[in-house]
């Protein structure tokens, strides 16, 4: 079962909703395919407590004539298709110019404890709570870097949890001129007011970071390193993020060149967001992190270039080229403590699906070695947190991405179009 | 200034299964060796295989030289690097005449030593329930193993480097001058030259044909006890040994993880080593008509490999035609991980001018030259 769209739009987050409203706005058949159950993202991911904020709800609404292929994951390319897979079978999206809004995805970086039932991703923690995981009367300290912990630790706060306080690893100084920088960004200072008045009382210190999380069967304590030492805190969940990966992995399925501007690659575009790959653009976070003001300028100007309205696209590069300035502002202001890449000592887990640590990946300098004689990145998540772990702290680079893109199933790969039976669940075997 | 030209009394061209294995066997032998690799041990056509260790009867060559190689992979039976898994090779027979043939090949595999059953339908179904109903019965061969390979091919250069080996590693072989090996940093390394390149052979033997014969696998996640055989329809002969440009058969395997592990594909014409999704879909379409189950399990990775085929399907062991002290091992197909250890063996004896164990003359480099 093939289905034809004049544009696909792979990820509905403000920049997938941006591309799929400006293409249909021109007429183009669109089809806009997301594996969450709901539209928004990261940033609008939907709210079981709180309704959306505005422009959310605007973005989504205006949706109208557009296909919004919710609960549909991306797993393989086929030449100018995408085969998509659903709780009820798998389908092939054909496209005429296809858009890449993939987003970003958290850094972690491991910590001796980090694998502790208890500690997640900031933004991960974030997400589970939207979705209405309890969080009530739970202590929570939040740690890591950027602005992304403060809206993190305001949906924290509004569902109950009890903020034992932020711990941000930039020093003070480089966090106040960013703030005074921030004045450029009207928006963004609104932005950052607001957020600080709903964290009242909640402590925010600068040069602190984790340094390890302790607990026998679940977290208890974690180890706070700041400017006069370490202090010991006690909590129910650690909440650590340290800032955002561009996700390349279907853009590298489809052979769109990468680039390099940190430890890790983003699509590499024109001005215009053309990738290498005729007829596919890409926008927003996965070419380069920049926030949601980049993701809304770029989900435009791709739609309109996927339309071929070359003119529309370029009024609105000005704006996108100050937005982008933003991103720049936050990356140097937020650049991580080379400490931080020494937390993990040789009995970390790095690799958690196949239980492979950091000691045991001494002595190699290619991903490929490292996987072939260790195993590290071969489980599901293909390397995206290992790989990603190991090329921040400067072991080596990912190997690239082969398909599934995502764990599918074999009937998927196969190209049927429905499932016969439920999907057998797996059971983890014991391994040493 | 020219530094003198390192000297060694063996210096080993690659390292994959092969090259490894001739490394191995040559330190043990006492001799001086060195190993260029320019990848990952065990990177190439030895990263990509199923690591099945396989018995072959329809051509006798290959019976004896994967006969001989599985007596030597017992000695690493308890290698934990090895990963090696003694599941036994189930061969499925759809219909009276693959039955039939089944019995054929008992005898065969039988008269030259390796343990082979008959099975009925019954017997069949008790050992593998997840097979599809309609199957006729099946052949058993129960000491048949699988290993892990590109960890073997590690641990067998690491041994030789223990006897005193000399890894080049990271380094390639650009052109063999006489009497020895030139590397892309430009040095040269003296002595007699064993080429083990697999697939890249022509690049520095272009007078051995050879051609990657395209291979996908495909690995799911963990199903503990959903098979306990390597399983292989009886009609995969026809898959491996036919010249058809390209062919699927049902060969699925239990990796000690839990995981599946499914194949096979044959391709000639294609180079390029992308996944091929209409590949994937009939090898799959095949492979579901055997084990319908299969359908729902999640896959992680799909990928290919190359498998080094030479114009007749034996391999080049032996002295390269119109070299001296120029040897090659390499173009072992589908079998290599099978039959690396013999063939290392077999080429260790002929170049310390020993007795081989088997007949080399069927695997002589020398049949191309004719
Ligand atoms: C017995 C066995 C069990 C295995 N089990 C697992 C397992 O559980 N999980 C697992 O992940 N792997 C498993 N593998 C496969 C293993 O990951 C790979 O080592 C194997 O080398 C082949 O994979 P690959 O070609 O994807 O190689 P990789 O080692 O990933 O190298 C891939 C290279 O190809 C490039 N590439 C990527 N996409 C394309 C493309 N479309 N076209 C061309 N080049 C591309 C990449 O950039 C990269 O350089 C197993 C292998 C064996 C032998
Ligand atoms: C999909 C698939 C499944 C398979 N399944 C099985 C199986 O179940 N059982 C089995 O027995 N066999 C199997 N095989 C076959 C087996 O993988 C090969 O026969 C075997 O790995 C060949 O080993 P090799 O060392 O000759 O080649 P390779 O592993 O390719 O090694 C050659 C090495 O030479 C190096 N090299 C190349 N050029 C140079 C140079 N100029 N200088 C220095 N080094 C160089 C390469 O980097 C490489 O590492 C399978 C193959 C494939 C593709």
């Amino acid at each position: 079962m093939t289905e034809r769209y004049d544009v696909l739009i792979v990820g509905a987050g403000p920049a997938g909703l941006a591309a799929a409203q400006t293409a249909a706005s021109r007429g183009a058949r669109v089809g806009l395919i997301d594996a969450q159950a709901r539209a928004g993202g990261q940033v609008w991911r939907h709210d079981v407590r709180r309704t959306a904020p505005r422009a959310a709800r605007e973005a989504i609404a205006a949706l109208r004539s557009v296909e919004l292929l919710t609960n549909h994951q991306v797993v393989a390319a086929e030449p100018s298709a995408l085969r998509v897979e659903t709780q009820q079978g798998s389908s092939l999206l054909s496209y005429t110019s296809l858009i890449l809004a993939t987003g970003a995805r958290e850094l972690l970086l491991p910590f001796p404890g980090w694998t502790l039932p208890g500690v997640t991703g900031a933004g991960g923690m974030q997400a589970l709570v939207k979705q209405g995981w309890p969080i009530a009367g739970k202590r929570v300290v939040i740690a890591g870097s950027g602005p992304l912990l403060l809206a993190a630790a305001a949906t924290l706060r509004a569902h109950g949890a009890r903020l034992q306080g932020i711990y941000e690893q930039a020093p003070v100084a480089r966090v106040h001129a960013f703030a005074r920088q921030l004045l450029r960004w009207p928006a963004r200072a609104t932005q950052a007011v607001a957020l600080r008045a709903q964290l009242a009382g909640v402590p925010y210190r600068f040069g602190t970071f984790v340094r390890s999380a302790h607990g026998e069967a679940a977290l208890r304590t974690v180890d706070i390193e700041g400017p006069h030492g370490t202090t010991r805190l006690d909590c129910d969940l650690l909440a650590v993020g340290y800032g955002l990966v561009p996700n390349v992995e279907l853009a590298q399925l489809l052979g769109c060149a990468t680039v390099q501007r940190s430890a890790h690659p983003q699509v590499q575009v024109d001005p215009s967001l053309r990738t290498s790959v005729a007829g596919i653009y890409a926008a927003g976070e996965a070419n380069g992190i920049g926030g949601l003001a980049v993701a809304r300028l770029e989900g435009a100007i791709a739609g309109h270039m996927a339309v071929g309205d070359t003119a529309a696209a370029n009024l609105l590069l000005p704006r996108r080229d100050k937005a982008r300035g933003f991103a720049e502002l936050l990356a140097t202001h937020f650049s991580l403590d080379p400490r931080l890449h020494q937390l993990a000592d040789a009995q970390t887990l790095i690799c958690r699906c196949e239980d492979v640590t950091l000691g045991e990946l001494d002595g190699f300098s290619d991903a490929r070695a490292a996987k072939l004689a260790t195993r590290c990145g071969m489980g599901a998540c293909q390397g995206r947190i290992c790989g990603t772990v190991l090329a921040e702290l400067g072991r080596f680079s990912r190997s690239g991405s082969r398909p599934p893109l995502f764990p599918a199933r074999l009937a998927t790969l196969a190209g049927a179009a429905t499932f016969p039976l439920p999907t057998i669940s797996t059971e983890v075997a014991d391994h040493e | 200034m020219k530094a003198a030209a390192a000297s060694y009394d063996l210096i080993v061209v690659g390292a994959g299964i092969v090259g490894a294995a001739c490394a191995d066997a040559a330190s043990a032998d006492g001799l001086r060796v060195a190993i260029v690799e320019p990848g990952p041990i065990g990177g190439g056509a030895t990263a990509a295989a199923m690591g099945h260790l396989v018995a072959m009867d329809d051509d006798p060559a290959e019976l004896a030289l994967s006969r001989y190689s599985l007596q030597q992979w017992e000695a690493f039976a308890d290698l934990k690097e090895a990963e090696f898994s003694r599941c036994g090779t189930l061969w499925v027979a759809r219909g009276d005449a693959e039955l039939a043939a089944a019995s054929t090949r008992a005898t065969r595999l039988a008269a030259a030593g390796v343990e082979a059953h008959v099975l009925d339908a019954n017997t069949l179904y008790e050992l593998e329930p997840a097979l599809a109903p309609g199957m006729s019965g099946g052949m058993l061969v129960p000491r048949e193993a699988v290993v892990y390979p590109p960890r073997v091919a590690r641990y067998l250069v690491q041994r030789a480097q223990s006897r005193g080996a000399q890894l080049y590693a990271g380094r390639r072989v650009n052109a063999l001058p006489r009497g020895g090996a030139q590397l892309d940093d430009g040095s040269t390394l003296s002595g007699p030259v064993l080429v083990a390149t697999g697939c890249a052979l022509p690049a520095l033997l272009p007078q051995l044909p050879m051609r990657g014969r395209k291979g996908h696998l495909v690995i799911t996640e963990r199903y503990p006890n959903l098979l306990r055989h390597q399983l292989l329809e009886l009609g995969y002969a026809d898959s491996a040994h036919g010249d058809a440009d390209s062919s699927v058969a049902f060969n699925v395997q239990p990796r000690p993880t839990g995981q599946i592990l499914i194949g096979s594909s044959r391709e000639f014409s294609a180079t390029d080593a992308a996944v091929s999704p209409a590949m994937l879909q009939r090898m799959l379409e095949r492979c579901f008509a055997f084990i319908p189950t299969l359908r729902q399990l999640q896959a992680v990775r799909a990928w290919t490999g190359f498998r080094p085929t030479t114009p007749d399907g034996r391999p080049y062991l032996g002295a390269v035609p119109g070299g001296t002290n120029q040897w090659v091992a390499a173009g072992h197909e589908g079998l290599g991980v099978t039959t690396a250890l013999g063939s290392a063996r077999l080429l260790l004896d002929l170049i310390q001018g020993r007795e081989p164990a088997i007949d080399p003359t069927p695997y002589a480099p020398s049949r191309m030259a004719a």
